[in-house]
């Protein structure tokens, strides 16, 4: 029996949804291994009996919520998909400001009309399988993990930082041209691709570890004499929700 | 049929979340909305307070579909605000990854969304069955213009490498010389497409409609990049700074969805059709030839061809990006610093999106941080129209005797075929429903 799949979204960009597409050159040998039984962005049926759920978006809404408890309940295997789903991703910034003043801002006298809640990513809410961080997801992750559950192979994500990944790219640290890049405590797996383009890593795959957020704080202040406050707000972008902060 | 009641939970295949909803009563619509049920984001909130060169990485995520047009948008906007003269070189590659993302979304669009209804099928993916080759191609396409956006900005879905000021990478000789080939080899690919695309049968439903559009200030271009804003029934330019002359955005009490006006329309579209109304006589000649093959001419109100016009911007977004990477190889890239910004203000700044016409405006105080934030979405600009086309094809529909599944086909088709991007749309909005 091939592995009966679904794709949802909650609160976010639909972008790791689409990401599953973006796979052209997988798409139709993957097509012949699995399933996809329900995927409202890009089919019409609508299936319940699914193996594997994919979510991508953050829990931002008391309907988010309602419908996480439902395809958790519908979907044997529940993959979170994505920095919104995984860790609440861009939408948690709003959780900074109060909310009377943020719904206010945009909204005006109809503030009330428009539920929303602090935004959380859905390991906040049902229990998830396996997550699949990254804004957008990886798509090269996604294939591993894939093959992984054809095969019924462990998934395991990478356990170190994006500096690893970054050093092997053979770029020039960031730091050394005064940027602060979030790569020192932030899981890899992305290939280090924004500071490949020239970019600083922004943080959303995750914090990789407690160990590697200790060691990057020691090494900031005492090498390199970076703010403390600056990371924060850096590390604040996608990953509001984490509740970390810098030892 | 006199009665009838249509109620579609989630209309399918479109980005985001949307519901239909039509009752008519003895031959007369009582109700008939469009209503979007996506989360609010506050996008415009949250902005504030944010150093200007995040800006452009947060607006991306707006939308995984057109992140190219968001960052571009915001791009033009910080640097209309920061009084920062980008360089040719920016401006080219910034065009370059524009055409590639018009290419991906028309492509995924047309052949893997609206197709299917087309063909009487739910998704694109029974269709690698039974029109393998078909499938192929627009997979190949797809993967194409993905490379290109990949070539420049680091990835299509949140580029990364698109900055205020500038961009942190520039491709290499090597990628553009391959990507022009490859550009050159799917010119056979989009004249398969055309053909199957030529024999579908497109509803019929033609109502005087208001397009509006950027329009290029002088230099020939078929505008997507920037220029000032046109439309067929006012084609006297506004300049984007001057945005809110032409756009009026207002609280609807039935739906509490924010719907656009225009000083002459009660609604109006934008988007691909939208800028083919505008912008014919800078449309590549070859897209000119590919529309005449699809029948297609300027002025059409017939809100289905909206597919037809992005397949003809599909091949002038192609002919365009291989004339501009010839120019680009030609002047020979090097690496630019990020140009900085020269004052601290507001500026606005404009991009046609895949969807149509997408304005960012921004305020940036003495220290560079988001002060305020005003983003004017394409699908929000058609969602009025989309109600009154709508309300038009109803009674045509109950007419022609259809049955109420095969309407229900007929009015998501008509939703579909504007392309909602329902994820842009509620970046600040969201519909409260009975």
């Amino acid at each position: 029996m091939k592995p009966k799949i679904a794709i949802f979204s909650l609160t976010g960009c639909e972008g790791c949804s689409l990401a599953i597409l973006e796979l052209e050159d997988q798409l139709l040998d993957i097509l012949e291994a699995v399933d996809i039984v329900n995927f409202r962005e890009g089919m019409t049926e609508r299936s319940w009996d699914i193996d594997i759920g994919f979510v991508d978006g953050a829990v931002s809404t008391p309907e988010d919520e309602k419908e996480v408890n439902e395809f958790r309940e519908h979907s044997r295997t529940l993959v979170a998909i994505g920095a919104c789903a995984c860790i609440g991703g861009i939408n948690t910034l709003k959780n900074h400001q109060p909310s009377s003043e943020y719904r206010t801002y945009v909204y005006g006298d109809n503030a009330e009309w428009f539920p929303t809640i602090d935004a959380r990513p859905i390991s906040a809410v049902v229990k998830v399988d396996y997550e699949l961080p990254g804004c957008p997801m990886v798509k090269e992750e996604l294939l591993r993990f894939v093959k992984c559950m054809l095969t019924t192979r462990p998934f395991r994500p990478p356990n170190h930082a994006v500096c690893v990944e970054c050093k092997k790219q053979g770029n020039l640290c960031l730091y050394e041209k005064g940027i602060i890049c979030l790569g020192p405590v932030t899981r890899a797996g992305c290939g280090a691709i924004c500071p490949s383009f020239g970019s600083k890593c922004e943080g959303c795959r995750g914090i990789v570890s407690d160990e590697a957020l200790a060691a990057a704080a020691v090494n900031l202040r005492e090498q390199y004499d970076v703010p403390l406050d600056r990371v924060l707000a850096d590390m604040r972008l996608y990953g509001a929700y984490q509740g970390k902060t810098l030892p | 049929m006199k009665n009838v009641t249509i109620d579609v939970k989630h209309v399918t295949r479109v980005e985001g979340h949307g519901n239909i909803s039509v009752r008519v009563e003895d031959g007369e619509i009582t109700k008939l909305h469009l209503a979007i049920v996506e989360s609010p984001r506050f996008f415009e909130s949250f902005l504030r307070g944010r150093h200007y060169s995040e800006a452009p990485h947060i607006t991306c995520r707006i939308c995984g579909i057109c992140s190219v047009a968001h960052t571009t948008a915001t791009v033009n906007a910080m640097e209309a605000a920061l009084e920062i003269e980008p360089s040719e070189q920016s401006v080219k590659l910034r065009k370059l990854i524009v055409f590639g993302e018009e290419m991906q979304s028309h492509i995924l669009h047309v052949l893997f969304l609206a197709v299917p209804d087309f063909l009487g099928v739910g998704s694109v993916f029974p269709l690698a069955k039974t029109h393998p080759d078909v499938v192929r191609i627009a997979l190949r396409l797809k993967r194409l213009s993905n490379d290109i956006c990949g070539m420049v900005g680091g990835r299509h879905i949140h580029p990364i490498a698109c900055h205020v000021g500038g961009l942190t990478h520039i491709p290499r000789d090597e990628e553009l010389i391959d990507l022009k080939r490859r550009c050159e080899a799917a010119r056979s690919d989009l004249e398969v497409v055309a053909e199957t695309y030529a024999r579908f049968n497109i509803p019929d439903l033609t109502r005087d409609t208001e397009y509006v559009c950027l329009k290029a200030t002088g230099n020939g271009e078929y505008a997507f990049y920037n220029g000032n804003i046109v439309s067929t029934k006012d084609p006297k330019p506004t300049k984007v700074a001057d945005y809110r002359k032409r756009i009026i955005e207002e609280v609807v009490q039935h739906s509490t969805a924010k719907h656009a006006r225009s000083q002459r329309s009660p609604s109006y579209a934008v988007g691909a059709l939208a800028r083919f109304n505008n912008n014919y006589d800078e449309l590549h000649p070859t897209a000119k030839k590919a529309a005449e093959n699809l029948g297609l001419r300027p002025v059409n109100c017939n809100p289905f061809h909206n597919n037809t016009a992005q397949l003809v911007e599909v091949v002038h977004c192609l002919e365009s990006a291989i004339e501009l990477i010839d120019e680009i190889l030609t002047r020979g890239l090097k690496v630019e610093p990020l140009r900085q910004p020269t004052k601290y203000g507001q500026g606005a700044g404009a991009v046609e999106a895949p969807r149509g016409i997408l304005i960012h405006d921004f305020g940036v105080d003495s220290k560079g941080y988001i002060e305020g934030a005003n983003l004017i979405i394409p699908t929000n600009q058609n969602l009025a129209n989309i109600e009154a086309d709508m309300r038009a094809y109803v009674p045509q529909l109950l007419e022609s005797g259809l049955s109420k599944q095969e309407m229900t086909l007929q009015l998501e088709m008509l939703v579909r075929a504007y392309d909602p991007c329902i994820s842009c749309s509620t970046h600040f909005l969201d519909v409260k429903w009975e």
